[in-house]
């Protein structure tokens, strides 16, 4: 029944260029595919690793630059450039990851010190001629598949789909896999990992690099999809907020939390636009408030939700009833 | 003595600020022994425990396992060389089943999913945890939570077995169901060294003693002899006690 739904699901996801014509919803479609890849990079490091940072943004950052100078200054194919973007992420990840989890920070002190790097990125970008500085930088329209850039949004919404789809993917293993069994053990209780042979430092170093690099994807796509990035747009802490969201909302550590997370925050928000209008911050604030609530009244997600619906009383893994 | 010793602890010292923790603490534990390691409130088991551990590193002194000085090897290198320990305060991980908790520690082992839940099924199994394997951690009794402890070092197929207080809080019926758990996985060829209070649990599982107090091994031998050594009377009951104890048997004996 479940591989039935998969099934299902994987056709319909195809099918949504053929059936949505309208510009407008298949861009929202593209946003919650991008929102999706975000949150599952973010759900690798945060959910499974129970490292929050807040500061995502210097991975999705480096990603959109380092796509954007490759293939600017470089001169190097979009699809090289791509790819070189998630070496490129990855490796901020390996490197803030490197000094943070080097020094034993957790909780709070790490969600600050990715915070912090985040800023120094987009301040560095800000100051810096070869990232065109606080103006940004505007990639050139050259339409064409081989430069990554698709004369309809369909193009775009294959791309984001195979990249959404992906890192849901990479969730599924990781729940499957050895890392992943680490990871969650380190999230429970790192001392209790440590005396079972974990070495935390490594795993934890793995998810960062590896959220890193799936959010740095996610930039690429953002340069190449948008072709105009700046400073702000790329490592502003807005995008940090943007990203945890969704897999906070979803269900934190779940395969499929992201998705729900990133298609409820879109509709959420677009609901919230149509009521509230467009006033600037009106978004945050929402954002904000729907995040204490979820917080508060639903930490286990939309996906716990979803649990609570259908299982039936006393077998769900709450521990409250012993 | 059987053989050459495994575990070799020389004149382990460690300091918190003016707290002398633990002071030249020695201890050898040899290949299928099972040996206690005793000593009031705040003498300093944990910490030696802790250090031998890799957990906190010693101020000075020496920890060798298998003949090779492993002082201030990281934890989880301590534990793949197979060592392996509990926590006093267990430290479940809550929110995972029983199943899964002690997966973890089989994946040390096991790089497969399917063979670590496997491996972890088994050693559920063993230490009478069969029906619990499914439960979510935070949801066990305190025994049960003891026993998941055990369970879950058990699984990184440790040779050495460092278990700190589980027994302790424990109804005789659950010591009575411990005691066995624990020699069968001597008898496995598990080598067990145990903090304990409680002593009878003490008495009938160990060879060996040691005795710390005030961060210092004040006593060694089979248990019996401790029992009824002064100094360690006294270290439990304050000085003079032996003393006092003496003087009324006599007293007694005279009546």
């Amino acid at each position: 029944m479940k591989s039935g739904l998969l099934a299902v699901g994987i056709a319909m996801a195809l099918a949504v260029p053929q059936v949505v014509t309208s510009e407008f919803w298949l861009g929202v479609c593209i946003a919650v595919l991008l929102s999706t890849l975000t949150g599952a990079a973010w759900n690798v490091l945060g959910g499974f690793g129970g490292q929050f940072s807040f500061g995502h943004a210097a991975f999705f950052g480096a990603g959109a630059y380092a796509a954007a100078i490759l293939e600017m200054r470089f001169g190097v194919n979009a699809w090289l450039a791509f790819a070189a973007a998630g070496v490129v992420g990855g490796a901020v990840g390996f490197g803030i990851g490197y000094l943070s989890f080097r020094y034993g920070l957790r909780g709070s002190y790490f969600a600050l010190i990715t915070l912090a790097f985040a800023e120094v990125l987009r301040i560095l970008a800000n100051a810096a001629d070869f990232t065109g500085g606080g103006v940004g930088l505007y990639l050139p329209l050259q339409v064409g598949v081989a430069n990554l850039q698709f004369a309809t949004k369909a193009g775009y919404y294959y791309l984001a789909l195979g990249l959404g789809a992906g890192a849901i993917l990479v969730g599924w293993m990781l729940e499957r896999s050895r890392l992943g069994a680490w990871l969650v053990a380190i999230r429970e209780n790192e001392d209790a990992a440590r005396a079972l042979g974990v070495d935390t430092f490594a795993c934890k170093l793995q998810a960062i690099a590896l959220s890193g690099a799936l959010t740095g994807l996610a930039g690429a796509f953002y340069a190449d999809y948008y072709l105009y990035i700046d400073p702000g747009l790329a490592f502003g802490p807005g995008i940090s907020v943007e990203i945890l969201l969704a897999p906070i909302i979803g269900g934190i550590g779940t395969v499929w939390g992201p998705f729900l997370g990133a298609a409820a925050l879109r509709v959420a928000g677009e609901l919230a636009r149509r009521l509230m209008g467009d006033a600037p911050g009106l978004s945050l604030i929402f954002y904000g408030a729907l995040l204490v609530i979820m917080v508060k009244f639903l930490p286990d997600g939309l996906i716990g939700l979803l649990d609570r619906a259908v299982r039936p009383r006393g077998i769900h893994a709450g521990g409250a009833h012993a | 003595m059987l053989g050459a010793p495994m575990l070799e602890v020389l004149a382990l010292t460690k300091r918190f600020g003016g707290l002398l923790a633990v002071s030249g603490a020695s201890l050898t534990v040899a290949q299928g022994e099972i040996v206690g390691l005793i000593g009031p409130n705040g003498a300093g088991k944990t910490t030696l425990f802790a250090m031998i551990s890799g957990f906190v590193p010693p101020d000075s002194g020496t920890v060798r396992f298998d003949g090779e000085d492993v002082t201030g090897t990281p934890p989880h290198e301590i534990c793949r060389r197979g060592v392996a320990r509990t926590f006093q305060i267990v430290q479940p991980f809550g929110r995972l089943s029983v199943r899964d908790n002690i997966a973890v520690g089989a994946h040390l082992r096991l790089a497969d999913r399917q063979a670590a839940l496997a491996r972890a099924t088994e050693v559920g199994t063993e230490l009478g945890m069969a029906a619990l394997l499914d439960r979510p951690a935070a949801s066990l009794t305190v025994a049960a939570r003891k026993r998941l402890e055990i369970a879950r070092a058990v699984a990184t197929a440790p040779r050495l077995l460092l278990l700190d207080e589980v027994m302790a809080g424990l109804n005789p019926t659950e010591l009575a169901e411990i005691v066995p758990v624990l020699r069968a996985l001597r008898d496995a060829g598990v080598t067990i060294l145990l903090i304990e209070h409680v002593m009878q649990a003490v008495v009938s599982l160990t060879e060996r003693l040691y005795v710390l107090n005030q961060g210092s091994i004040i006593a060694e031998g089979p248990p019996a002899k401790i029992a009824s050594m002064s100094a360690v009377v006294e270290a439990y009951l304050g000085h003079g006690a032996a003393q006092r104890l003496a003087g009324r048997a006599v007293a007694g004996a005279a009546v």
